[in-house]
């Protein structure tokens, strides 16, 4: 059953990276339950276009929870009170008629705030290229089965090649830690026989490039888990540490 | 040895430095909480346990040793931890929930730490580096419980060492790597036990000897 409701906003609005920002208060009139977060947003900035205000700045893209562009903190939780759902997915009809929804960009210090909610979120960019690359044979397509992978490590590595990088782990994490991403990104590959070959290279670049982009330190805090859209398992951080223990005392790699 | 420090000083080799010297001090702690158990047997056999541990001599001053440059890297890296940890956010969020990841203990953890480090000069102070040459160390122990603040301040503090250590001792496997489906949750309940058992086994002493005192 769909109905409308009026709820009253409180957005994060900063002109630009150097700004100091502040909450400002919007009215969002006749919502309709059935729209998703970032659809309600459209209409506010709407009627900011027609009252000649400047609407708010916020990152999307696909809107089907697959991109990882859009994510903001609503109330204090990463992509809202939904588990396992980016903000585009998350719907309306989870707020109740007169609700005050605080909206805050993500924040961190490798994460630069460009205007308003948009978040420049390029230090993970930076973290997988500093990953490298993986050795693959390239021609015609192999044989199916010539390198034999386990079903079960292939569905471990499928899980965490689920992460989308929106961000949510670093925005959630009370010490701004990226851990949750660099594990999931590592462990996709640490799970594969086709990634082998770098695998120590690859944890102590990706690791020190982290380190270089002054995230915090993860104390196991599970935030990140939390509010992952993907439901990314913290066991990855612990493979990731595995990787990483491997790398530094086992490998010739410095 | 270039290598050996860059990875020590990455983010997770400081992590792994606390995850081994917290190992230690839950190993000590143990250790600890037998010996303290002797107390419950009244003044004669906590006065020979005292003595056996004493005739250990030298091997008294290597533990002793090894526990203290443990507590240094302990102290140092989990002061330095926080203080990066603080940076890596400078402007906070005006609303922040717990999205249900976070326990007493993660969320506490580094303020329980230097609470810990206060008691345990504290501790040192009235016992280990007392006057020993009048009075017997029961003695010692019985004067300073006779004091109903010592008695509080003592059982707080066990109450914070087993906040501490309930996040302290899961998190360390997980820093070690040792995630596993089958382990895991029995790493995590044996987490609880112990810090359980360590504040109530230490906890109880001041209270019993305050009763008897």
């Amino acid at each position: 059953m769909s109905e409308n409701i009026n709820l009253t906003l409180k957005i994060w609005r900063q002109k630009g990276p150097n700004d100091k920002g502040h909450l400002e208060t919007h009215e969002a009139r006749d919502i309709s339950t059935d729209m998703s977060f970032l659809e309600m947003l459209d209409v506010v900035n709407e009627q900011l276009t027609v009252e000649g205000k400047d609407p708010v700045s916020f990152d999307h893209d696909c809107r089907e929870g697959i991109c990882g562009m859009c994510g903001t903190v609503i109330n204090g939780l990463a992509h809202g009170p939904e588990r396992g759902t980016t903000l585009c997915q998350l719907h309306m009809r989870h707020f109740k008629d007169g609700d005050t929804i605080v909206i805050e960009p993500w924040r961190a210090r490798p994460f630069r705030i460009i205007k308003d909610l948009v978040v420049d979120r390029s230090s993970f960019d930076e973290i997988i290229q500093a990953g490298g690359y993986v050795s693959v044979n390239t021609g015609q397509a192999p044989e199916a089965n010539s390198i034999p992978v386990p079903p079960e490590w292939a569905e471990l590595a499928m899980d965490a090649a689920a992460c989308i990088g929106c961000g949510a782990c670093v925005a959630a994490c009370p010490n701004a830690s990226a851990m949750l991403f660099v594990g999931a990104k590592i462990s996709q590959l640490a799970l594969l026989p086709q990634g082998k070959p770098e695998a120590a290279k690859r944890a102590l670049s990706m690791l020190r490039k982290m380190d270089e982009l002054d995230f915090g330190n993860c104390s196991n805090e599970t935030e990140c888990e939390a509010v992952c859209p993907k439901e990314i398992s913290i066991t990855n951080i612990a493979r990731f540490n595995r990787e990483f223990l491997v790398a530094s005392f086992g490998s010739s790699e410095k | 040895m270039n290598w050996l420090i860059n990875t020590l000083g990455s983010s997770i080799g400081k992590k792994l430095l606390m995850a081994i010297t917290g190992l230690g001090f839950i190993g000590f702690l143990a250790v600890h909480l037998i010996g303290n158990l002797t107390l419950y047997g009244g003044q004669d056999l906590f006065t020979s346990y005292v003595e056996h541990l004493h005739a250990l001599g030298p091997l008294i001053i290597l533990a002793e040793l090894g526990l203290l440059s443990f507590a240094i890297i302990h102290i140092v890296i989990g002061t330095l931890l926080f203080y990066e940890n603080l940076m890596a956010r400078p402007v906070r969020y005006r609303v922040k929930k717990n999205a249900g990841g976070r326990t007493i203990g993660s969320a506490t953890q580094p303020y329980t730490g230097f609470i810990i480090l206060a008691f345990l000069i504290l501790h040192l102070l009235n016992f280990h580096f007392a006057e020993h040459t009048n009075k017997s160390l029961y003695q010692l122990i019985s004067s300073a419980f006779a004091n109903p603040l010592y008695v509080g301040v003592y059982v707080i503090a066990m109450i914070v060492v087993a906040i501490h250590v309930s996040h302290g001792f899961w998190s360390l496997f997980q820093t070690l790597g040792a995630n596993h489906p089958k382990y895991m949750p029995l790493i995590q309940k044996l987490g609880i036990a112990v810090s359980l058992m360590f504040g109530i086994g230490f906890g109880f002493v001041p209270i019993f000897i305050s009763f008897i005192a």
